[in-house]
């Protein structure tokens, strides 16, 4: 398509302020994390290490970051298994009630965190189960699910239903199949969808708020219990720059992997 | 005893009806072709044979042995794909050789037989490769070696060479031909195309509406169609409704004759005895390369198709709104029945 030379430079310059909106912010904070000012203050000045240093020494950041590794952890897993075999149930049979079952399967990204995590705080409260990793867990599973669901089944449509009959035409039994043929040719959409649920319940934080149990702080509520702390806001840079980080680099590889299907966005 | 017995065979989707009492004996060693439109159940019919779908009624059996009811990996037969369907995570060898590991064939003996295999469609050197850095033409071969290499009783393929540009197709069916007679195996083959099937085939089923008009080799379907559907389906045939056969050929039944059987002479040539003829008025004139095809008019509206060599000297004096004689032999035209309702004789 001919695009002219004045349109091409207003869409560039307007393509970079919306990019340097976004991820200005982002840099800003990592650079205050090495700043010898405790302040927000602009410019930043100096450089330092001290603060580094001190978040790799303190407690509550540490047992923060073991807590959401472990969340993220056991809530991909589970989305990994259910968001797979729905995927499946989906694409390839129809039965009845098959598109109310889609739809609600997908439907947790789009509601908002802050209902979903009132709502299943009361849930939890009326069936007498105590606010804990379980919780949370269970909580963060219901969206993440919908983020492999939609990677997988993205993949599973793709795939010519003539490979699956060619493996049977050729003498392999339906576990072989499986094995030799359907598994391996979606392997990265679930390396892609693990990555990425990993990614979102890492850094979530409205759900959290009102599904983990008292004291159980994740990484994301430690910076937001310390940030109006003047003394720790140094440590928070730190956090977040390392939260940041820890978020883009499953994302990246889950990009890389997937078919351009990252999820809908929303928490 | 037959490689492939059909019997009562009748498919249904929900309300459709894809295959409808088909009854069929293909011989070992066959080169057998189903041609048809698209839609007319020959894909359908291939594949309840490979066992991808089961009839809803009727019995399909592999040399005597019912198998109506095994499902794809039970049965010995292999399929070449319209799309090919090799494996895109393997390598050329590893594709052709997948038959064989699922069998837990030992490794020596497959390595073997995919160099045999990947031999016999002249890609020895190609083992390594991945499918997606072949041509499609290197791709059906593999798709044929994937196939062959497992010794199957009956080699199904559904329209392999749709894919393919013409010269390559053609190229194809010589290939493919010599590789049959080379193995021995029977193939049948499906096709919409009709100079394909006659190229190529033993015998021939003709499809139409999920039902076979017409079996026969070649020649029998060319020179003999017994349905109108077949005689335009295959080739070019002008189909005479009765009232109008009855004028121009003196029998008051549905008749074909084909349009390189009629020749074109002056008014006023006097035709032999075993000959009959019609004046006519050229309409119009379509230049084809090897003949020239003729739509010419004769009395009361009925219009003929007429193919004369581009080389004769009649060709290049035809232009519309001449008079001439259409001249026939008697033994070219055909009687042909009208079982198949929803057809009327159309000229393709």
């Amino acid at each position: 398509m001919y695009v002219s030379r004045l349109a091409r430079s207003v869409l560039g310059a307007f393509t970079a302020l919306v990019l340097l909106v976004l991820y200005f912010p982002i840099a800003y904070i990592a650079r205050l994390s090495v700043n010898t000012a405790k302040t927000y203050a602009w410019p930043p000045r100096g450089f330092t290490l001290e603060w580094w240093r001190a978040a790799a020494h303190a407690s509550g950041p540490r047992d923060a970051l073991v807590r959401s590794l472990e969340t993220a952890l056991l809530a991909s897993t589970i989305a990994l298994i259910l968001g797979t075999l729905a995927s499946f149930a989906l694409t390839r049979h129809r039965f009845f009630g098959r598109n109310v079952v889609s739809l609600m399967a997908v439907l947790p990204i789009a509601l908002p965190g802050i209902v979903t995590g009132i709502a299943l705080n009361s849930g939890f409260h009326r069936v007498g189960v105590n606010l804990s990793l379980f919780t949370l867990v269970v909580a963060h599973a219901t969206f993440c699910i919908v983020i492999v669901y939609n990677n997988v089944a993205a993949r599973l449509r793709r795939l010519a239903p003539s490979l699956e009959e060619a493996s049977a035409d050729l003498g392999a039994d339906i576990f072989q199949t499986f094995g030799y043929v359907t598994f391996p040719l979606m392997r990265s959409a679930l390396v892609a969808g693990g990555l990425l649920a990993f990614a979102l319940s890492f850094d979530e934080i409205i759900v959290t708020t009102f599904t983990a149990g008292a004291g159980f702080e994740t990484l994301p509520l430690w910076i937001f219990n310390n940030m109006f702390r003047p003394n720790n806001l140094p440590l928070v840079n730190v956090v977040a720059t390392v939260v940041v980080l820890l978020s883009i680099v499953p994302v990246y590889i889950a990009q890389r992997l997937s078919d351009g299907v990252v999820g809908a966005t929303g928490h | 005893m037959s490689a492939v017995s059909l019997r009562g065979v009748t498919k249904r989707f929900g309300e459709v009806v894809a295959i409808d009492g088909i009854d069929l004996d293909i011989e070992e060693g066959e080169f057998f072709s189903m041609l048809g439109p698209s839609g007319s159940g020959k894909t359908t019919m291939l594949r309840m044979i490979a066992g991808f779908e089961l009839p809803t009624s009727g019995t399909i059996s592999l040399h005597g042995r019912d198998v109506s009811k095994l499902p794809p990996f039970d049965r010995d037969v292999n399929t070449v794909f319209q799309d090919y369907a090799l494996f895109p995570h393997m390598s050329v060898a590893q594709n052709v050789g997948y038959g064989l590991r699922v069998r837990r064939v030992p490794k020596a003996e497959r390595t073997r037989r995919v160099a045999e295999a990947l031999a016999s469609v002249r890609l020895n050197e190609f083992g390594a490769r991945r499918p997606y850095q072949l041509s499609g033409g290197q791709r059906q071969r593999v798709a044929l070696a994937r196939a062959l290499v497992n010794r199957p009783a009956v080699l199904l393929l559904d329209e392999p060479l749709g894919a393919l540009d013409r010269k390559l197709r053609e190229e194809m069916q010589v290939e493919l031909k010599e590789i049959q007679q080379d193995v021995g195996i029977t193939f049948i083959f499906v096709t919409h195309d009709q100079q394909e099937a006659l190229t190529m085939s033993d015998r021939i089923a003709v499809f139409a509406d999920g039902r076979i008009e017409q079996v026969g080799t070649p020649a029998d379907i060319y020179e003999r169609p017994v349905t109108p559907f077949v005689a335009g389906f295959v080739g070019t045939s002008n189909v005479l409704q009765p009232a109008v056969a009855k004028i121009l050929v003196g029998r008051d039944e549905m008749c074909t004759i084909r349009p390189e059987h009629i020749r074109i002479v002056p008014t006023g040539t006097q035709p032999n005895d075993d000959e009959m003829q019609a004046t006519a008025t050229i309409r119009d004139v379509q230049y084809l390369g090897a003949f020239v095809r003729v739509r010419a008019e004769v009395a009361g509206g009925v219009s003929l198709i007429v193919d004369v060599p581009s080389t004769t000297s009649v060709s290049a004096s035809i232009a519309p709104g001449e008079q001439c004689e259409l001249v026939w032999r008697r033994d070219y035209v055909r009687v042909v029945e009208h079982f198949n309702s929803t057809d009327t004789g159309r000229t393709t």
